[in-house]
């Protein structure tokens, strides 16, 4: 991290209400710092900050992300506010009418929270557990891949294609988590493995 | 991007043409705006409609969409007439020089060795005279018949400005304005910067209109300098770091291929990849290309992946095919010959052309997963939403599975953003409910089908069961230790060749970059262009110091850039071939007699002399390339094509629809439409509001743009009595969907090949998912047409036909 005390940080200084002392120290006179005493703090001052980039477009701009909790300390987190980091290069603090509006994104009603099936010619999801929905989805792919690898081609060369399953890939994941799907999609052979750069 | 976005703050002159950076990227943008208040740069916009960009703009030109080949050449040409070329940069630093082999040609719109039958070329002819030396042949002097600057500039000759005029729409004077403009920066001390997106790539000719302005930026001297290059601006937040890393079907890593039939073992596949270079004393980097390819698989298969068992070449797959795309896949989904289909944040129900195909797709699929975060259309394909989703929920038989993952806010990691910037970042939230990390999903996934493999045996479970999955909990691996391995390590200690006592890196340790890999097997790492992010130094992605010592926006110790930590790609062609900065004001790089002194990561070697190591060094050539040999499927040179529909003939061929390469399947021939039937011409675009159809989740966005609306000229809407905010019916040869017709100014009708052309705009966002009111997409008018190289699908050009209407029957 960065410890230069960025304009942001002297806002938490002077917004968490601390003695006068230090505000004088920062150069504000006495009678600023009666002032700044009857202020109401900051609501954000005692929440934990975290420095991310906003999840939309490819200018990936700074953000710092407010929550009640620490995530570091195993606690549970509770997003709070999303504002433009003005440490950032890019974006210098500012964002679009997408990024200023990216905390309802992670908070929307219609964020998944369960795995659910909808079974053949049903209409509607049901509810199941992680490990019923992974082991269904082991057994699905796994007897697509041996009724249909294609092991060798019509001259017999090894060609190992599993084309009968395709694989989708997310661009809005990490490099991290890319590189972990590529391995499991490529050890296994599908073939028809793409992302959004393609469309 | 070859450039940041930082960068474009150095530029005299803004080209947008292709994109619409102010609306879809408005905090990029932003360097465009400093560039202009600070620096005194103009921009130009050239797009079908008056943007948001546009009304910032110096200057804007209307252009109808799909015809920015003809433009571009019109400007190469106009460049060459009127002797606005940066002369020292063109011969010194492109192939002008290069001999063309004899029997290369072009007429009626096609170049030498068109077979009308396979819909393809023989390209034997698209390639250079090679000299007795095994050298290429070139004349310095530019006088032989066949170099490439006169085959260029006989082949741009056709696009005179009356030419251009009549092709695209574009007013001549509009046209020459914007020429006079873009051939001042042929000056060495003045830079023009191009930024693009879809507009020019999702077309069947997507990378000719790509190549079109680069190589007009190559003979002004703009590509390597502060202020210049070709700046693809990008869609979602990694879409560069997935490209990257090769989640394509035709790609490894770093841009290394997958192998095809034609490869069948690992010697084969390294004969067509040796890269030596085509010039005296160039360095053609990717002769390297052996030490990446053993050092992916050594990260693929570990222990396994010896050279007695050619690294494991037989683990990856050999394609038949030049890839199984997107569009590909769909065809052979709705063949009844996919079974299972997995959609990992990724939407195709909305985002793949002609949704009444994708639905019948899907329908025909056993198994359908997805992991998304949110709601996705694709998820529930077999929910009917009335006119919004009106499908036969019983009779479809595919088994859904939706698992939730988790978002940005929970998770931890590296992004790559267009300017190739990989930046670390961390979680701030819980995740919701039960969602999980997908590296967690993947893991199960794969560990599951280890175990049943292990019991039960199976089709050729060899690379499932010997994939490295070396992680601290396999369970779910923790994104550092997938960085630590995109970044690669030693096997065992590197010594140094020149010193055999002296140990390099110790076993274990990561490599510093890539220059440490070898293929002996002794390395490994999961993405050479990638290694130097997470080296012993730490991880350099999550660096913070944004000081900028240039003040030209550099940025050098700002997280870390690929490759290498260079800032600016080419960046050799800053400096003339004596080694001086063309503009000293914009330094990028300057030889002090022994060796380069930047304040960015040269990209040549550090003691190449000016003069002689030419600063292409990705290219066997040294440098960069007019003519692109045999490397493009529809031409070494950029050449006028329709687009599949269009609502005028191509005028060098007008026998000819699209691209004569480009990819069609046989089934889908019949599902293209003909100007008489349907005589207006419709492109598709995203609004500030919105992201893709993510936004339609978020309340907020979701109210600001509340309505599907496509966009017509007041002309239009008097032709076929359309009132403004009135609803619309407009429908292709493939579908049918309601709008508000937002009557506006900012559309115009062109006249092209002496015909009026009305221009459509639709918006793309609308579902029948999540906060945002219910309503039709974009997807149901556009083409499964692929691009001619990449097989992109070519969405921004198709014909409509439309009429007033009622507003839709259900509202939800």
């Amino acid at each position: 991290m960065n410890m230069e005390l960025s304009r942001r940080g002297l806002l938490k200084v002077a917004g968490a209400g601390v003695a006068g002392t230090s505000l004088g120290a920062m150069g504000f006179s006495e009678a600023e710092a009666a002032v700044a005493a009857h202020v109401r703090p900051l609501k954000l001052a005692n929440l934990n900050e975290t420095r991310s980039i906003c999840t939309y477009c490819s200018v990936a701009c700074g953000i710092i992300a407010y929550s009640k909790g620490d995530r570091r300390k195993g606690e549970r987190a509770e997003l709070i506010h999303i504002e433009g980091d003005v440490d950032h290069p890019t974006n210098l603090g500012t964002l679009c009418p997408k990024g200023a509006a990216l905390k309802d994104f992670v908070k929307s009603a219609s964020r998944l929270q369960y795995p659910m099936i909808r079974k053949p010619g049903s209409d509607r999801f049901e509810r199941v557990s992680w490990d019923f929905a992974l082991d269904r989805i082991a057994r699905l792919m796994k007897d697509d891949r041996d009724a249909n690898f294609v092991a060798k081609n019509h001259d017999g060369l090894a060609v190992n294609r599993w084309t009968t399953t395709g694989m989708l890939a997310a661009s809005a994941t990490t490099n991290e988590t890319a590189w972990a799907t590529f391995k499991v999609a490529k050890a296994l052979g599908i073939v028809g493995f793409d992302n959004q750069a393609r469309v | 991007m070859t450039n940041s976005w930082t960068d474009i703050k150095n530029a005299d002159l803004v080209v947008v043409m292709g994109g619409n950076a102010a609306e879809a990227h408005p905090c990029g943008f932003k360097w465009v705006t400093e560039a202009k208040a600070h620096r005194g740069a103009k921009l130009i916009v050239v797009d079908p409609r008056y943007t948001r960009t546009a009304s910032v703009s110096d200057f804007y030109a209307p252009i109808r969409q799909g015809s920015d080949i003809a433009f571009l050449n019109g400007l190469i040409n106009y460049c060459i007439t009127n002797d606005k070329v940066q002369w020292e940069y063109t011969k010194a630093y492109t192939n002008a020089a290069f001999i063309v082999k004899e029997g290369f040609g072009y007429q009626d719109g096609l170049f030498t060795g068109y077979d009308e039958e396979k819909r393809d070329y023989d390209r034997s002819t698209w390639d250079y005279e090679i000299g007795e030396d095994g050298f290429a042949k070139v004349d310095p002097t530019l006088q032989h018949p066949r170099c490439v600057w006169n085959l260029l500039k006989q082949h741009v000759s056709v696009y005179t400005p009356e030419m251009v005029s009549n092709i695209c729409g574009t007013p001549k004077d509009k046209f020459l304005r914007v020429a006079q403009m873009v051939a001042e920066t042929s000056a060495p001390n003045k830079v023009m910067t191009s930024m693009y997106a879809l507009g020019w790539t999702q077309h069947s000719h997507g990378a000719q209109n790509i190549r079109a302005m680069a190589m007009l930026q190559l003979i002004l001297g703009n590509i390597g300098l502060r202020g210049g290059g070709m700046n693809a601006l990008r869609g979602h937040s990694n879409i560069q770091g997935l490209t990257d890393l090769g989640l394509m079907s035709h790609l490894l890593t770093g841009y290394l291929n997958m192998p095809s039939e034609a490869e069948p073992d690992y010697a084969t596949y390294m004969k067509s990849r040796q890269f030596k270079p085509l010039r005296p004393g160039q360095t053609s980097y990717w002769q390297n290309y052996s030490k990446f390819m053993v050092s992916f698989q050594k990260a693929m298969w570990g222990d396994v992946a010896q050279a007695s068992n050619d690294w494991c070449y037989d683990y990856l797959s050999k394609l038949d095919v030049p890839a199984y795309d997107i569009l590909r896949m769909f065809e052979l989904m709705n063949q009844g010959r996919v079974n299972g289909y997995i959609c990992q944040g990724f939407n195709p129900l909305m985002a793949v052309p002609d949704r009444a195909k994708v639905t019948s797709a899907l329908s025909k699929l056993k198994f359908l997963i997805t992991m998304d975060p949110l709601e996705t259309e694709t998820a529930r394909f077999w929910e009917n939403h009335g006119e919004f989703n009106a499908v036969d929920t019983k009779s479809i038989q595919t088994e859904v599975i939706q698992l939730p993952t988790v978002c940005f806010a929970e998770d931890e990691g590296s992004l790559t953003n267009s300017g190739r910037w990989l930046q670390w970042f961390w979680p701030s939230a819980t995740p919701p409910g039960e969602a999980k990390p997908d590296t967690a999903i993947m893991a199960e996934i794969l560990l599951r089908m280890r175990e049943l493999y292990k019991k039960e045996g199976g089709a050729f479970p060899d690379p499932v069961l010997n994939l490295s999955w070396d992680y601290h909990n396999p369970r779910e691996p923790e994104p550092e230790e997938l960085a630590r391995e995109i970044n690669g390590r030693a096997l065992v200690d590197l010594k140094d060749p020149a010193d055999p006592s002296k140990v390099l890196v110790p076993a274990g340790k990561q490599v510093v970059n890539f220059s440490q890999l070898r293929d002996d097997g002794s390395t490994m790492c999961g993405c050479w262009i990638y290694s130097g992010c997470f080296n012993e130094a730490g991880n350099n992605m999550a660096r913070r110091d944004n000081r900028d010592p240039s003040g030209l926006g550099t940025h050098p110790n700002w997280t870390f850039a690929w490759p290498l930590n260079r800032r600016t790609l080419y960046n050799g062609a800053s400096a003339d071939t004596q080694g001086r900065p063309w503009d000293p004001s914009r330094k990028l790089l300057e030889w002090d007699g022994t060796k380069w002194v930047s304040d960015d990561v040269p990209d040549i070697g550090p003691t190449s002399k000016p003069g002689e190591v030419q600063p292409f060094i990705m290219n066997q050539e040294g440098v960069s390339r007019l003519f692109a040999r045999g490397m493009m499927r529809d031409g070494p040179f950029p050449a006028h094509l329709e687009p599949f529909e269009s609502p005028v003939q191509n005028v060098f061929n007008r026998r000819m629809r699209g691209n004569p390469v480009g990819r069609v399947f046989e089934s889908d021939v019949g599902r293209f439409g003909n100007a008489d039937e349907f005589p207006f011409f419709a492109t598709s675009y995203r609004l500030t509001e919105h992201f893709h159809y993510w936004t339609k989740h978020n309340v907020v966005n979701a109210t600001l743009q509340p309505e599907f609306f496509v966009e017509i000229s007041e002309q239009l809407a008097a032709l076929r009595g359309v009132e403004n905010g009135s609803w619309v019916r407009v429908w292709s040869k493939r579908g049918s969907v309601k709008a508000r017709a937002v009557v506006t100014k900012r559309i115009r009708p062109l006249i092209c090949d002496g015909k009026e052309v009305h221009v459509v705009g639709v918006p793309i966002h609308w579902g029948f998912m999540g906060a945002a009111k219910k309503g039709h997409s974009v997807n149901t008018l556009t083409m499964p047409v692929g691009e001619a190289n990449i097989e992109t699908p070519a969405v921004k050009a198709f014909l409509v036909n439309l009429e007033p209407t009622t507003a839709p029957g259900v509202q939800s």
